[in-house]
């Protein structure tokens, strides 16, 4: 019983093993440079616009679409908080809530070309995708446009603050983290509970415990390495909040059920009455927004806005939705998941640039890591 | 005509898991004959049709299969093609991007070492298009064409691939009135060329005019072969072939309690989806009454699905008009969210394509329709949903491992279960059920008949679309007939008969 239950749930796991014997893998290979709290800073700060993008996208994916011009939407968007900032001296704010307004006006255009005008996502983000590339370098006329003040680039280099003064070692970081690790315990033992009380099946008692214990011990043992260095970065926070409230929409929301019955059979789930058009274009919305999160985060960090801001993002952000499970055909896919695919990227990325390997072979193994995964799903379904 | 017998098909047999559809079926064709074979939608005719032409191929089935003397066993497709057997199915396997002379010769071309010759497939379409009859140039677009024509391109492509033995599946189904008539003509002349056919039709005003032979076919069964040369066969004697069975027990005892008209739809009229000027629904009125079970028979195109869809919240076809009345009041159905809650319930005809979501589970599926019941403030309450999914799995007895199993898992039964499941709790008071036990297995058949009249007790009106007139009979209390779009008959249980039907169908052919 409790094998079987391990084998059915392999895939579950399966990945997060993934991302944790890569890690190993890596933190071997770099002598333990990997696991260093500097380190473990940079990978957060430099992971966390294609987590946030991840998220978005893989509604998008569920739903059964694609987009390809997150990458060029949030360098757009960088450019234009860095213009409105700089040259037209908007306080940081406005910037931010003009800046994501901007955002959903994108998503809400390219939405309504796919759900309503039914051009295929593919075609019209395409499009977007060299409109808003053309567009940010027309805006920054070419240039960087920078710096920004200290309070926008708290976005991406802020910290929580110690009130207790630490100086070698953040107090309150580590008890945010403990306090974390125990909240998500607890909801995990009520969800039991409360699946135990209405006759639903759940895992075996030894396996529930070990990998809470685990789990709960990797975010506490990650908030210390934090905490020993600047403690818990903001953008780590947001990320955090983000992936539980999309993790919470997927999950239990009426619209999370319906954008997954939407990618499962659009026909059918038009027929149940859910107005799939809407749902379609509400989703292109949320991505667009979160690009434009994802593009002021990057443009915080390097405190200044290119007109190369960008290039290349989309591809990292549909990877790790693959790589996290999520089905090309729409309809299947996890929030966790994308978010363990955009790390599992994010720490190759970052494991084989400390070992020095050229960005060449970086993206040569990068692409075989993903044809690998995704393989390897489809070939364990198909025997299934 | 010499009497040499072309084909000779002995007791073939072919079952699906779960259904015998064809048992022991003979079907002799003498060279040069136009021989028909008719039946019931379902009795069996396009899977013997199959199997004769290697879809089915050797093996699949039991018995022989002897084509110009010889024991044949097909392969495929192209091995039935070579011998000269060549079918042209109902929905017409034409390219509609490609000329005339491309779909002629698609996978045959004139071609050596992969280099097409223009010119020879040209002027052999030229040929072959004046041998059909078909005033077109061979360039011509065939999706542009009409259906007639794409029917004569067909035939064409056949006769370019040398054929001996033409199937054709209802070829005048979708054609007017002058068309059919060219076709039936061209059958002469090929069959005056030496060319046999077998031809399955539902028009057997049309069958009389043409066919040599008659073959009879009632649930995979031969019934009898009718000469037609010997003495004349009227239409009455083929009906009586078709329907004629033991109808006792394959449905529950009903004993209806009809109540006031609860459902009723004013002068319906609905064009097509893509041509919009062709009218698929011509001005339909009619109504359901309070626990009645009301079916609609017809054949496949004369516009059954499109007319629920229709009503269901608009989900087929383009400048609708017309009322629907619930109760006496016009309620607005322009959505299928209204639909819904006005308390329309349509269940597909189509259970994998349009009903479930194959992919998620039992759970999930059931209260797709209905998510707001089981949700406060749009956050589900999973274990309310369970509940829900746990009461429908029970009463309507869906076997499965239980509520959390992907419905791909299950059988068709099953399946029609959920799908029946996922519109009862939308609280529906008209359940319209298009083709309810299509490829449903015998006992799950009658369970689903339980159902419908369990609900119709419980004073439920429910509309019925069946291409089984059987199952019509045995379950309906009224029955209007459609055809081309209209309702040609209006029939109530007692005066409801397989004749009846079957003659209203033919007679609206005729006019």
């Amino acid at each position: 019983m409790k094998l079987g239950f391990l084998k059915n749930n392999l895939r579950d796991y399966g990945l997060l093993l993934s991302l944790v014997v890569i890690m190993g893998f890596f933190q071997y290979q770099t002598d333990g440079v990997l696991m260093q709290p500097l380190n473990i800073t940079n990978l957060v700060l430099q992971n966390s616009y294609i987590v946030v993008m991840a998220l978005g996208m893989l509604l998008v994916i569920v739903a059964g679409y694609i987009d390809l011009s997150v990458g060029s939407v949030s360098g757009f968007i960088g450019g234009l908080a860095a213009v409105l900032i700089v040259q037209y001296s908007w306080p940081v704010v406005p910037t931010i809530i003009a800046t994501l307004l901007v955002g959903a006006l994108i998503g809400a255009a390219q939405g309504w070309f796919v759900a309503y005008a039914r051009i295929p996502s593919f075609i019209v983000t395409l499009a977007g995708m060299l409109i808003f590339k053309g567009l940010a370098l027309a805006l920054l006329q070419g240039q960087s446009v920078g710096p920004f003040p200290l309070s926008f680039q708290r976005i991406s280099t802020g910290f929580l603050p110690d009130p207790f003064g630490g100086t070698d070692f953040r107090v309150l970081s580590l008890i945010v983290g403990i306090i974390l690790a125990l909240g998500l315990v607890a909801a995990e033992v009520r969800k039991r509970r409360k699946a135990q009380a209405h006759d639903m099946d759940v895992e075996p008692v030894a396996f529930f415990a070990m990998k809470n214990v685990l789990f709960a011990g990797a975010v506490m043992y990650l908030c210390w390495l934090l905490s020993t260095y600047k403690g818990l970065p903001d953008v780590l926070i947001l990320m955090a909040v983000l992936i539980l409230i999309y993790q919470f929409v997927t999950n239990r929301t009426t619209i999370g059920r319906r954008i997954y019955a939407l990618g499962g059979n659009e026909k059918a789930t038009r027929l149940s009455g859910v107005n799939t058009a809407r749902l379609s274009f509400l989703t292109f919305v949320n991505m667009g927004v979160l690009a434009a999160v994802a593009g002021l985060i990057f443009a915080a960090r390097l405190n200044t806005a290119t007109p190369k801001a960008g290039l290349g993002f989309e591809l990292d952000v549909i990877a790790a939705c693959f790589i996290g499970g999520a089905s090309a055909s729409g309809g299947v896919g996890k929030v966790v998941g994308a978010v363990i695919g955009a790390f599992i990227m994010g720490v190759m990325n970052n494991g084989m640039s400390i070992m020095g390997i050229g960005i060449d072979y970086q993206q040569v193994i990068k692409g075989m890591v993903l044809l690998a995964a995704v393989f390897l799903d489809v070939y364990n379904r198909n025997r299934a | 005509m010499a009497d040499e017998i072309i084909l000779s098909m002995r007791s073939i047999t072919k079952t699906f898991p779960g259904v015998k559809a064809l048992n022991n079926v003979n079907l002799t064709v003498k060279a040069g004959e136009i021989h028909a074979v008719v039946g019931e939608n379902g009795a069996g005719k396009s899977t013997l049709m199959k199997v004769l032409s290697g879809v089915y191929p050797h093996g699949s089935y039991e018995g022989e299969i002897y084509f110009e003397g010889i024991e044949q066993r097909f392969a495929d497709i192209r091995e039935s093609e070579e011998r000269g057997i060549i079918i042209i199915h109902q929905e017409l396997a034409l390219v509609p991007m490609l000329s005339i002379t491309e779909n002629i010769f698609l996978g045959n071309e004139l071609a050596q070492r992969g280099v097409i010759d223009w010119h020879a497939a040209h002027k052999r379409t030229r040929e072959l298009l004046r041998r059909v009859g078909l005033n077109e140039s061979p360039d011509a677009t065939v999706g542009k064409l009409g259906v007639g024509k794409q029917q004569l391109v067909e035939i064409a492509k056949a006769l370019s691939k040398r054929v001996k033995l033409l199937i054709l599946d209802e070829p005048t189904a979708s054609l007017n009135e002058t068309d059919s008539a060219a076709l039936l003509k061209l059958l002469l002349e090929l069959q005056a060329q030496g060319i046999s056919c077998i031809l399955i039709s539902h028009k057997l005003n049309e069958i009389t005019q043409v066919a040599d032979q008659i073959t009879v076919i009632r649930d995979g069964s031969t019934i009898e072969t009718l000469d037609c040369a010997a003495n004349e066969i009227s239409e009455d004697r083929i009906i009586r072939g078709m329907v004629g069975r033991d109808m006792a027990h394959r449905y529950p005892q009903r004993e209806p309690q009809i109540g006031d008209v609860i459902f009723e739809v004013r002068d319906w009229h609905v064009f097509h989806e893509q041509y919009s000027e062709r009218e698929v629904i011509k001005g339909i009125d009619l109504n359901v009454r309070k626990g009645e079970v009301v079916g609609i028979a017809g054949l496949m195109g004369s516009g059954r699905t499109e007319l629920a869809m229709s009503i269901f919240g608009r989900s087929y076809g383009r400048r609708i008009s017309g009322q629907v009345l619930i109760d006496g009041q016009t309620v607005d159905v322009s959505t299928i969210g209204k639909a819904i809650k006005h308390g329309i319930a349509y269940v597909t005809e189509d259970r994998k394509g349009y009903g479930l979501i194959l992919e998620q589970e039992i759970r999930k599926n059931v209260s797709l329709a209905n998510l707001a019941e089981v949700s406060s403030h749009g956050v589900i309450d999973e274990h309310a949903e369970a509940r829900v999914a746990q009461r429908y799995r029970e009463s309507l007895r869906i076997r499965s491992s239980g509520i959390q199993q992907p419905v791909v898992n299950l059988s068709g039964g099953n399946q029609q279960k959920v799908v029946l499941s996922k519109w009862l709790f939308t609280k529906p008071r008209l359940l319209i059920l298009d083709e309810p036990t299509r490829g449903i297995d015998v006992g799950a058949k009658y369970e689903i008949y339980t159902i419908i009249d369990e609900l119709a007790r419980k004073g439920e009106g429910i509309l019925m679309i069946s291409s089984e007139m059987p199952e019509l009979l045995g379950m309906c209390d009224r029955i209007y007939v459609m055809n081309e779009g209209r309702l040609v008959v209006e029939l109530d249980r007692n005066e409801a008969s397989q004749e009846r039907i079957m003659r209203a169908i033919v007679n609206a052919g005729h006019a």
